[in-house]
């Protein structure tokens, strides 16, 4: 159940969404259901910047996921990987019951995303390393005459890392206008709120000081992250950074805005069953 | 040495289209490449750990990223690129540490890299080369192109004077014979690694003039170890010294214990002794033959060592 009487009285909501993104974090759940651990609220504010990613904007083949002209999508925040292994699940990367292996004994969906999974193109989860894979690989598209883009998602608490304004620079000076860097702005990392432990602000003056085109949309307006991604890139001399609001924990009203959903343990049975149900009765 | 490998790489990318130069600002002399091959060459900013992972994004699609830094900040600040970005994603990055070991002694400690062999071979996937000469290192070049683990390769300043002979089989992972008093047996065997071979192939000549039989095993790849060469050569001989330009904890010495101990009976093996540096950071300035000389790696101390091991057996 969950931790405290407290949580359990407000867990009687979850917040709107549209019945598809109900369905990705049914699969979030479905993931849960063998460990009953795992970073829940990193994985549920991103889960509408995936979808419209593989819904709307990337090319990709599941069925041949090293297909050389595919866009490359790169979960920088590699402990996120819930919302990444749902969508590759939907659209067919992987099985779907492989979601209930999460983290288990001989599964090869880690608690951080490695490339051995078909769809995850570079292993990640210590943070700030992604990103310049993503720049490498935007690097190897110019080279090679390849008509890939390159979607590289930073978490907030991500841009701690210094590596992350190295690349930042790094693309910046190669003028990387077909990578673009997604920032999931949850306002909290594992500890307390981004203002609390390094403030970032102003965010989007840094990105757009370091040599970005930058725009900033709500993370869970399906619509409105349409438009904005359609949109890429957004100059044609600079790589573009798309700042999204999003809610940690985005979904459930009792994990949503707090560091405490972050990492989750303890979802016992119970619990995820209460969680699934109120997905099911909005 | 780095002379040399720059010469190597502007042929080997001119040859394979896969093959890109990332530099860390340095003062490389490689404008003709730069004009020549823009696609494959960058020099590129004081962030070494960006560029490893700019690296592994290129290998990812098919290119041989060399990576260029000092030795020490691209061992030492790129640590956890080099592990993840490049080992466990099994990426085929070259990662050339130059000025390697003390060759940038009068810089002090902060660049003096004498721990970088036991950091890279502890990883799993890596592999270690250390040549001794700007030859060796120019025959093991092309070979690196297709080998299929990522590579740290040290390069120190070393090369005077070459040693290395047409002869010579240069093979990744094979140890090099480098003297040969007698093919049956040895009274030392002398294995070394990079500059330290120069001294070891000077002492060997020494011992022979006063009628000791030795046998300078150069191991070029620490990692993956010749184990059948070593070996080999190991029980063939009365002593072993091993001898480098690194701290003890780790390096060849080391690698050439672990590889005896795991295959042969400690009573079936000869007294080993190892020379390096000790445990502590090389706080003396000066030039890398001064260091060698305060540490006792100069070619005459090394003699003098390998004596006086001998004489108390």
């Amino acid at each position: 159940m969950l931790e405290s009487t407290q949580e359990s009285n407000v867990a009687q909501k979850v917040t709107s969404m549209d019945e598809r993104s109900r369905y990705l974090r049914k699969l979030i759940l479905k993931g849960l259901e063998g460990t009953k651990k795992g970073h829940v609220g990193s994985a549920l504010s991103l889960v509408e910047i995936i979808r419209v990613l593989y819904d709307d904007i990337m090319n990709y083949r599941p069925q041949e996921p090293m297909w050389p002209d595919r866009d490359r999508f790169i979960l920088s925040k590699g402990h996120g990987c819930l919302a990444l292994y749902a969508v590759l699940a939907d659209k067919g990367f992987i099985d779907p019951e492989e979601l209930t292996t999460y983290t288990l004994e001989g599964s090869r969906l880690g608690g951080c995303s490695e490339n051995i999974v078909p769809g995850v193109e570079a292993t990640t989860g210590a943070l700030g390393h992604g990103f310049a894979v993503g720049l490498g690989m935007a690097l190897a598209a110019r080279i090679q005459k390849r008509p890939s883009r390159v979607y590289a998602v930073l978490g907030d608490g991500e841009l701690n890392e210094g590596s992350i304004w190295e690349g930042a620079l790094f693309a910046a000076k190669h003028k990387l206008t077909h990578l673009t860097a997604i920032i999931d702005c949850n306002k909290f990392q594992i500890a307390g709120s981004t203002k609390d432990i390094l403030n970032l602000e102003p965010l989007k003056d840094k990105w757009v000081s370091f040599g970005f085109a930058v725009q900033e949309v709500d993370g869970h307006d399906v619509e409105a992250l349409r438009r904005v991604f359609k949109k890429l890139p957004f100059s044609d001399e600079k790589p573009s950074a798309v700042i999204c609001h999003t809610i940690k924990g985005k979904g459930f009203s009792f994990a949503e805005g707090t560091h405490k959903w972050h990492w989750k343990s303890g979802l016992d049975e119970p619990t995820l069953s209460q969680m699934k149900s109120l997905l099911e009765n909005e | 040495m780095f002379f040399t490998f720059k010469d190597s790489i502007y042929e080997l990318a001119k040859n394979d289209k896969r093959v890109v130069l990332i530099i860390t600002d340095q003062d490389a002399g490689l404008d003709h490449m730069q004009k020549e091959m823009p696609d494959q060459y960058y020099m590129e900013g004081i962030s070494e750990a960006n560029n490893i992972g700019v690296a592994s994004g290129l290998a990812a699609d098919g290119f041989i990223p060399f990576v260029v830094n000092h030795a020490s900040f691209g061992v030492r600040r790129c640590y956890e690129q080099i592990v993840l970005d490049a080992c466990l994603q099994e990426r085929p990055i070259r990662m050339i540490g130059v000025g390697g070991g003390v060759a940038t002694a009068h810089l002090g400690p902060t660049h003096t890299t004498i721990e970088d062999i036991a950091i890279m071979r502890s990883l799993p996937e890596m592999t270690v080369i250390v040549p001794c000469d700007a030859a060796e290192m120019k025959k093991l070049m092309p070979q690196t192109v297709n080998w299929p683990n990522p590579i740290y390769m040290r390069l120190g300043r070393y090369g005077k004077p070459i040693i290395t002979k047409d002869e010579h089989v240069i093979e990744i992972g094979k140890a090099v014979v480098h003297h040969q008093s007698n093919p049956v047996k040895s009274d030392v065997l002398i294995i070394s690694t990079g500059a330290m071979t120069q001294a070891a192939v000077f002492a060997a000549g020494e011992l022979q003039k006063d009628g000791v039989a030795s046998t300078v095993l150069h191991v070029h790849t620490i990692k993956p170890l010749d184990h059948e060469a070593i070996i080999e050569h190991a029980c063939r001989a009365k002593m072993i010294v091993t001898i480098e330009d690194h701290v003890l904890a780790g390096g060849l010495g080391s690698a050439c214990l672990e590889a005896m101990m795991d295959n042969v009976h400690p009573k079936n093996l000869p007294r080993v002794h190892r020379i390096g540096f000790p445990d502590h950071f090389i706080h003396e300035y000066g030039t890398q033959e001064t260091i060698f000389k305060h540490y006792g790696l100069e070619p005459s101390q090394i003699v003098v060592r390998i004596k006086s091991f001998l004489s108390n057996e």
